[in-house]
């Protein structure tokens, strides 16, 4: 199956997924409008940092979910396509999947339930399974232009992770990226680990 | 908070704002990571609605703008585009003390006198205005009408350039470098960054280092000279530093921001007999005035007040619960001070009519009724001391002393009357070279550490080393700027220093004020017959922020001085402009840039050029 894939050498942290996922997730579908929406719509891809390098977290759409598994409802599951999708009208909120979830891509948000009642439910990322349909690509990896979030499936990326590795024998590290990314990320390194010296 | 700052009052008020929950730039920046790539690449251009466009640095994705813009032209156009903000905010500042200056000559300006004559007739003549058998006033109006048409100037080049030495003015002549006046540049810096006007990225950068000079050579220079003027050429003071210097049982009064015009107002209305029995009516021993960041430099420098610290302690001296007033008129006033204010019963008062911030008290200054409004500022400050929770309030205590005051005319009378002494102990390795470390403070890098270790490292080698503005008040913090810190400095240095009683790193004020550094290492060129490229020189900003550090950086090289920069510029998304400025520059101007955030290893790279430009001189 194709899913979301992360090249965290690529990353640079602009969270410009974060946005395109908050856009795909709202009821407008729309940048200006989608931001006065209540609840405000969630984002299902988060950009975390480390020691100054960041890396895009997502839902792995698990082979075997930890979250589908331990749900006491049954609201969780896996489509043909490996998607693992939660069913809201299903969801009690009680965060079982949320715990055992190991990348802590579960959200929750504010359904408006029958008779004018609230339900706070489960949340996560769909794979953007409409856009998929439509043969569109998932609204995160669209929007990244560094080439560090890719639709594929894990032999795919493999494939081509191969490649490129062989592609840098015989070359010197540096070379894996451009200079430019390099001397910043030195530059951000040291700047780090100054700030951890006493 | 050891990792956050090495100023230990600052820890301690940091650690109350935590217990507190209150928010400040420490955790602003933690909350701002991851910052977005392409800014810090400079690959993001947000400067016409075709974009926001980036740039993949990878160079797989877009590697050109909407317009076409490639990396080299994106990142030296936003390089230019900040660096005319920061000309323009020291020009601004310079301008309006030109307008008290002015109004001042005609009489229409209340509380301002003219207190050194012999500068104003000393520059007057510079600018060729006649000072026979004329009126102190008279002089100043001509000169400060002179002044002002520097800023739109059509005579072809601005006044003060003349005073580099003839090789450096002859570098800048050929490169057409000169600027033709002071708003001239900065109005066709923004012009050049228009889409579709200049698109080489080295006209780009050239046109920055032109509004660089217009600023360095110009307005900030401009500032520092009426400034003196006005208020006083500073001379040596001593004082307190740190959040310390709050007082317990009086009417605690900041003032914060740039410019003395308002603040030397308020100074003289502490004394008034009136308010300070108002102040003993409502339970206070006394009015007690502090400054911050360079404001609180200048009045420093000038009447020898007391400074609670730089751009990082701003938010902490609300947080130590004690201050009634902050009084701010303008440049690296936090937007958040009213938040953090909103949780003590701390009064935000501004004073410029370019500078509000909502739910701040206004009283806009304006140089007819300057002493009005001070005293109106002050009466709001004793007011609100009663509302001062003394459960809340926590102050720090001892203060580091200080001394400073060391303008270009009180480094010459320390040494009697001429720079030779210095030259000759230069001359014979006594004293290594000299380095202006300079700029602000940054969450990115230890409150104070960059300043601090530099210094450290510097005058222990024997380097000379002179500050201004945030970085000056970093190294007061450390007790650096007392005599006794000669202890910490090379024996050759402790030697010369020693024998004047004088601090082995030099306060020359606020950050306009680097133009004083500009004087000075003109005035050594001149005296040893070379240009200021070939002197055993270099500058720092270790934790520099703002767009007026990129002025000044780039003016420093500009005027052949090689600059070390603790916080990477957003140019790396370019390897042509980063190749340009840490590099071929050097072929261009005679000076260049480097980047290092190691103040250690920034030590070792000044070392290194200033042992390079010894040898070169044959000393």
């Amino acid at each position: 199956m194709k899913k979301v894939q992360i090249n965290y050498e690529r990353c640079i942290g602009c969270k410009h997924c974060e946005i395109a996922c908050i856009i795909e997730h709202s009821s407008s579908k729309e940048l200006f409008s989608c931001i006065e929406e209540q609840p405000y719509p969630k984002r299902f891809i988060n950009v975390e940092v480390s020691d100054m390098q960041t890396y895009p977290v997502n839902c792995r759409h698990c082979d075997f979910p930890l979250c589908m598994n331990i749900c006491p409802v049954s609201a969780i599951r896996k489509e043909k396509d490996g998607t693992v999708l939660i069913e809201p009208s299903f969801c009690i909120g009680c965060g079982m999947c949320a715990m055992a979830c190991p990348f802590g891509v579960i959200k929750y948000t504010v359904l408006e339930a029958p008779a004018k009642t609230k339900r706070t439910v489960a949340v996560k990322c769909d794979g953007c399974r409409d856009r998929v349909k439509m043969g569109r690509l998932p609204a995160c990896v669209e929007a990244c232009k560094t080439g560090a979030l890719s639709y594929e499936s894990i032999e795919e990326y493999e494939s081509k992770k191969r490649k490129e590795v062989v592609s840098f024998l015989g070359k010197e590290p540096q070379e894996a990226a451009p200079i430019e990314i390099v001397m910043w990320r030195d530059y951000l390194s040291r700047l780090y680990n100054l700030n951890k010296e006493e | 908070m050891k990792e956050k700052t090495i100023d230990k009052q600052a820890a301690l008020i940091l650690n109350k704002a935590s217990e507190e929950g209150i928010e400040t730039a420490w955790d602003r920046y933690e909350r701002q990571l991851p910052q977005c790539g392409y800014g810090q690449l400079g690959l993001c251009c947000t400067l016409c609605a075709l974009g926001p466009c980036r740039i993949d640095p990878f160079g797989e994705g877009p590697s050109r703008g909407v317009c076409g813009a490639d990396r080299n032209t994106m990142v030296a156009r936003n390089l230019l585009q900040m660096l005319a903000s920061g000309a323009a905010a020291h020009s601004d500042h310079g301008r309006e003390v030109l307008e008290v200056a002015l109004s001042t000559a005609m009489e229409k300006a209340q509380g301002y006198k003219i207190t050194d004559s012999e500068k104003l007739r000393r520059i007057a003549q510079e600018y060729g205005i006649q000072t026979n058998d004329k009126e102190d006033k008279e002089i100043l109006k001509e000169l400060s009408l002179a002044m002002m048409e520097e800023f739109g100037t059509i005579k072809g080049n601005i006044q003060f350039v003349k005073r580099a030495p003839a090789k450096r003015q002859e570098i800048w002549h050929n490169l057409d470098v000169i600027p033709r006046g002071i708003d001239r540049e900065i109005v066709e810096a923004m012009h050049r960054v228009h889409m579709g006007v200049d698109n080489h990225y080295i006209s780009i950068l050239l046109h920055g280092i032109r509004t660089a000079i217009a600023d360095g050579w110009g307005g900030s220079m401009i500032a520092t000279e009426m400034s003196d003027i006005l208020f006083g050429t500073p001379s040596l003071k001593e004082s307190e530093v740190g959040l310390s210097t709050l007082r317990e049982d009086q009417v605690n009064i900041v003032l914060h921001g740039h410019n003395p015009v308002l603040s030397e107002q308020i100074v003289v209305a502490a004394q008034d007999k009136e308010l300070l029995d108002m102040a003993k009516e409502k339970g206070a021993k006394g009015i007690n005035i502090v400054g911050m960041c360079c404001t609180g430099n200048e009045i420093l420098m000038r009447q020898g007040i007391p400074i609670a610290g730089n751009m990082l302690n701003q938010e902490l001296a609300i947080i130590t619960g004690a201050v009634e007033a902050v009084v701010v008129d303008y440049q690296c006033i936090f937007p958040a001070i009213l938040e953090v204010a909103k949780c003590f019963h701390t009064k935000i008062i501004t004073t410029s009519e370019k500078a509000k911030f909502a739910g701040a008290i206004h009283c806009e200054f304006h140089p007819e009724k300057a002493l009005e409004t001070a005293k109106e500022i002050i009466k709001i400050a004793i007011e609100n001391y009663p509302n001062r929770k003394r459960e809340r309030v926590i102050i720090p205590d001892s203060s580091s002393k200080l001394m400073a005051g060391f303008s270009v005319e009180t480094i010459l009378s320390a040494l009697g009357g001429s720079l030779s002494p210095i030259v000759d102990a230069i001359k014979q390795g006594k004293i290594k070279g000299a380095v202006g470390i300079v700029g602000c403070n940054n969450p990115k890098i230890k409150h104070d550490y960059g300043h601090v270790v530099l210094a450290k490292e510097l005058i222990k080698k024997d380097v000379l080393v002179v500050v201004t503005g945030c970085s000056a008040i970093a190294c007061a913090k450390a007790g650096l700027l007392m005599p006794d810190a000669l202890s910490l400095a090379g024996d050759g240095l402790k030697e010369v220093l020693g024998s004047l009683g004088v601090p082995p790193v030099l306060h020359m004020g606020s950050c306009v004020d680097c133009s004083r550094i500009l004087v000075l290492l003109s005035s050594i060129a001149k005296e040893i017959g070379v240009d200021i490229s070939d002197l055993p020189v270099a500058g720092a900003a270790p934790e520099w922020y703002s767009q007026k550090a990129v002025s000044i950086g780039t003016y420093f090289v500009a005027s052949g001085v090689f600059t070390v920069l603790g916080i990477a510029p957003r140019i790396f998304g370019s390897k042509k402009v980063t190749e340009l400025l840490g590099d071929k520059l050097q072929e261009v101007i005679k000076a260049k840039f480097a980047i290092e955030p190691d103040p250690v290893k920034a030590a070792e790279l000044i070392m290194d050029h200033i042992n390079k430009k010894r040898s070169s001189l044959g000393i």
